[in-house]
């Protein structure tokens, strides 16, 4: 263990936290204004609690989403020092971007739609939460232009022994950032999607305001449809993208050493990384890789020198798994969208879609893996190798007693969330005031 | 004007509102054991900067990202010669936004208790932190080309210790005030009389702090080269005085806009000295970062700053708009519909 591998874990353990309050945040806030919006035209009470139940979910997890937040912001400076100082030029922009556009927007209305419900009419409150919803997606718009950038450097030259910006625009519609956007925001839409079902769910099997919870259930089915649709369709086209800026991220997802033509995808394979193989594959479809690739030809790990190759084991286990969970969405919210009366009905089906609300989060975890892990060793992709990238003047006493901290009080804040949004989400809606 | 210096400014301003602003979130939160004792109390002060006080945390994390967009190289130095110091506030601001929000949400007596104490410690310690870390990048941190060779311990010197309890001070005396003008009854009783007695700390802290400056910085400085800067600090002096004058008359609302004035005079004075260095180098002043020699390109510092003229107004407005709307006074009526 030395620094750089501490401030690796302490990085991907702060992101990894982070990331689990920032996903149901995305699309639970479309999904309260839209409840809130719905009451305000048909007058039904039902959406009216609904929007006040979810809200109260809503802000548990949004404001540790905040507080994990800001450590993402300064421990760029704290421990990637050099990485700062090398691309601060063109990074340091989107997050400042970020915070001016959207994130003073959403935490300055999220005040508003808390504290408003007397103070100001009814139509500016549910803007109040559009508004929210609006920002919370505009700020991971700039946290993935900032990702994407990483991902995939442009719009730069290498001047004063740094990267420096020359186009802006390029920076700002970098295709990897916004298919990464789009791929990663409709996953989050996905879990928040999959929450609403799920909590749905446990209240019509305990036979509780099943009226409400009916009416809920059907929009987190049509939701999470559309949402997990999405999440597929721009994977697929932020794969091309993979395939052609990081070949060495594609063929550590499809665990491919050699460099192949019409490459076949195998259902099941183990990567044996040491011998450069696979220990097995097993059922072939043939040229299904390469359609996935969007090449004909698609290059093997082999290509490359050893040194600048991801850890491939990690890299294709979570693509693979990511990739099942998202089909299995689709399923379920295909079969919560035709068959709801149905599923109501039956205790089993129920339970499977309380079962299914962790899913959606580890899919976006497992997501992050593949993206973060399948770059490396670049953290900036073919720029800056990590290791080059770390702050000289931390110690490894400081970064052990950080990570140490983080990891103890992250994990009690994790537990909080959980009891919290346990012990609310069964308490259910506040009565109807009489 | 050149960019470096319009991002100088505006780098001060982002922090100056920032400590204008959160600063007395943090004073009711370190306030907030001494003036409530009662359930119904500790939640009138809570409620007091609920709707606020995430909008005015935001202005600390564009303040970080505008370092780190406009001036990468400080914003990578900073961050990591503080690392320790940084990271105790981090932990501490954790603590206090879940504070804040958390409370309402428990049912046990313990749960209470904890977010209470959450919420005290969260706000004491960037308070304090903040000023020490300020007083000591007033100071020039002790940093030369192979990096950064002071110590944590080293931080807490006597002047970076003085500007962590003017920091400290202000604060509880404005978020004093800040309680005060949003609640009644006890509570806004507690708070003015704590206001007051924090308020001869503040200037006796102040009065410190005016001497050691001159001793253990190179502040004064770029005011003798310059006097009509005088203004600014003889500004928070002015502010500072009718901040007192009209707590004691009980212009409670009066007295908070001579408080906020104060802050952003005092931060602009610190920020003016320190012209034309973010972070002076103790060492040797060759080696200090300057806004020249740690800035961006002048095509970002372009881009930034025609995002900046455009979005900053846009936020102030909603910003204002909101504290006009919820500038009510918290009644217990209020406090019994809950939130």
């Amino acid at each position: 263990m030395d620094v750089l591998f501490l401030s690796r874990l302490q990085f991907a353990v702060t992101a990894a936290f982070h990331f689990i309050f920032v996903p149901l945040t995305l699309g639970l806030s479309v999904l309260i204004a839209y409840m809130e919006t719905v009451y305000l035209f048909t007058k039904d009470e039902d959406y009216l609690r609904m929007a006040k139940f979810w809200g109260r979910l809503f802000i548990i997890n949004f404001i540790l989403g905040v507080v994990t937040g800001i450590t993402m912001e300064f421990q760029f400076g704290m421990n990637w020092a050099e990485y700062s100082r090398y691309v601060g030029d063109i990074f340091g922009s989107p997050l400042a971007i970020e915070a001016t556009l959207a994130f003073f927007l959403e935490s300055t209305f999220i005040g508003v739609w808390i504290f408003g419900w007397n103070r100001i009419p009814a139509g500016l409150h549910a803007l109040s939460m559009w508004l929210v919803a609006i920002a919370t997606n505009l700020s991971a718009l700039w946290i993935l232009i900032a990702n994407g950038w990483m991902q995939k450097p442009v719009g730069y030259i290498i001047n004063n022994g740094r990267a420096e910006m020359v186009d802006f625009w390029a920076v700002a519609t970098n295709p990897y950032g916004l298919l990464k956007f789009g791929h990663a925001v409709m996953s989050g839409w996905v879990v928040a999607g999959f929450f609403v079902l799920g909590v749905s769910a446990y209240h019509l099997l305990k036979k509780n305001e099943v009226q409400l919870f009916r009416k809920a259930f059907r929009i987190g089915a049509v939701f999470s449809l559309i949402s997990s649709l999405l999440v597929v369709f721009i994977g697929h086209f932020h794969g091309h993208e993979v395939a052609q800026t990081q070949p060495t991220k594609l063929a550590a997802m499809e665990s491919l050493w050699e460099t192949t033509e019409d490459a076949p995808f195998y259902i099941l394979l183990l990567p044996d990384p040491s011998n450069e193989k696979n220990h097995f594959e097993l059922i072939k479809i043939p040229g299904l890789l390469s359609f996935l690739a969007g090449q004909k030809k698609v290059k093997g790990l082999k290509e490359f020198p050893e040194e600048d190759r991801p850890p491939v084991t990690i890299t294709f286990i979570s693509f693979r798994l990511m990739v099942a969970l998202g089909f299995l969405f689709i399923g379920l919210s295909i079969l919560a969208t035709l068959f709801p009366e149905i599923i109501e009905n039956r205790k089993i089906l129920l339970m499977v879609f309380i079962g299914a609300i962790p899913l959606p989060y580890i899919a976006g975890q497992l997501g992050w893996i593949v993206a973060e892990v399948g770059r490396q060793p670049w953290i900036v992709y073919g720029l800056l190798k990590t290791s080059e990238a770390i702050s000289r003047s931390v110690e490894f006493s400081q970064v052990i007693t950080s990570f140490v901290g983080f990891t103890l009080l992250y994990g009690l804040l994790g537990l909080i969330d959980v009891y919290l949004l346990y012990k609310f989400s069964i308490k259910g809606p506040e009565p109807k005031e009489v | 004007m050149e960019f470096q210096i319009l991002w100088f400014i505006l780098w001060g301003l982002l922090w100056a509102v920032y400590f204008a602003l959160d600063g007395f979130d943090l004073g009711a939160g370190i306030l907030y054991p001494f003036i409530a004792k009662k359930d119904i109390e500790k939640r009138a002060v809570i409620h007091a900067i609920g709707p606020v006080w995430n909008g005015n945390e935001v202005w600390l994390i564009t303040a970080g990202g505008a370092t780190f967009a406009a001036f990468p190289t400080t914003y990578a130095y900073m961050f990591s010669y503080l690392y320790t110091p940084l990271l105790v506030i981090l932990f501490a601001l954790i603590l206090r936004g879940a504070g804040v929000e958390l409370r309402a949400k428990s049912a046990t007596e313990i749960e209470k208790k904890f977010w209470d104490i959450s919420l005290f410690i969260g706000s004491f310690i960037p308070a304090l932190f903040f000023g020490v870390a300020f007083g000591n990048i007033f100071m020039g941190l002790k940093f030369d080309e192979s990096g950064y060779h002071g110590t944590f311990l080293e931080l807490l010197n006597p002047y970076g210790v003085v500007v962590g309890l003017l920091f400290l001070f202000t604060f509880i005396v404005h978020g004093g005030i800040w309680v005060a003008l949003r609640t009644e009854g006890s509570v806004a009783q507690n708070s003015v009389t704590k206001a007051k007695t924090f308020w001869y700390f503040q200037v006796i802290i102040a009065v410190l702090f005016l001497v050691l400056t001159a001793r253990f910085t190179k502040l004064y400085d770029n005011f003798i080269k310059a006097p009509f800067w005088f203004i600014v600090p003889a500004c928070a002096v002015v502010s500072l005085f009718l901040t007192g004058w009209y707590l004691r008359k009980n212009k409670i609302g009066t007295a908070f806009i001579f408080s906020l004035i104060f802050i952003l005079a005092l931060i602009f004075s610190g920020i003016i000295g320190l012209y034309p260095n973010l972070i002076p180098s103790s060492i040797d002043p060759g080696y200090s970062l300057t806004i020249f020699n740690s800035s961006s390109s002048q095509y970002t510092l372009k881009i930034m700053t025609i995002v900046v003229a455009i979005f900053v107004p846009i936020v102030l407005f909603y910003q204002a708009w909101v504290y006009k709307k919820f500038m009510y006074k918290i009644t217990e009526k209020e406090l019994e519909e809950g939130y």
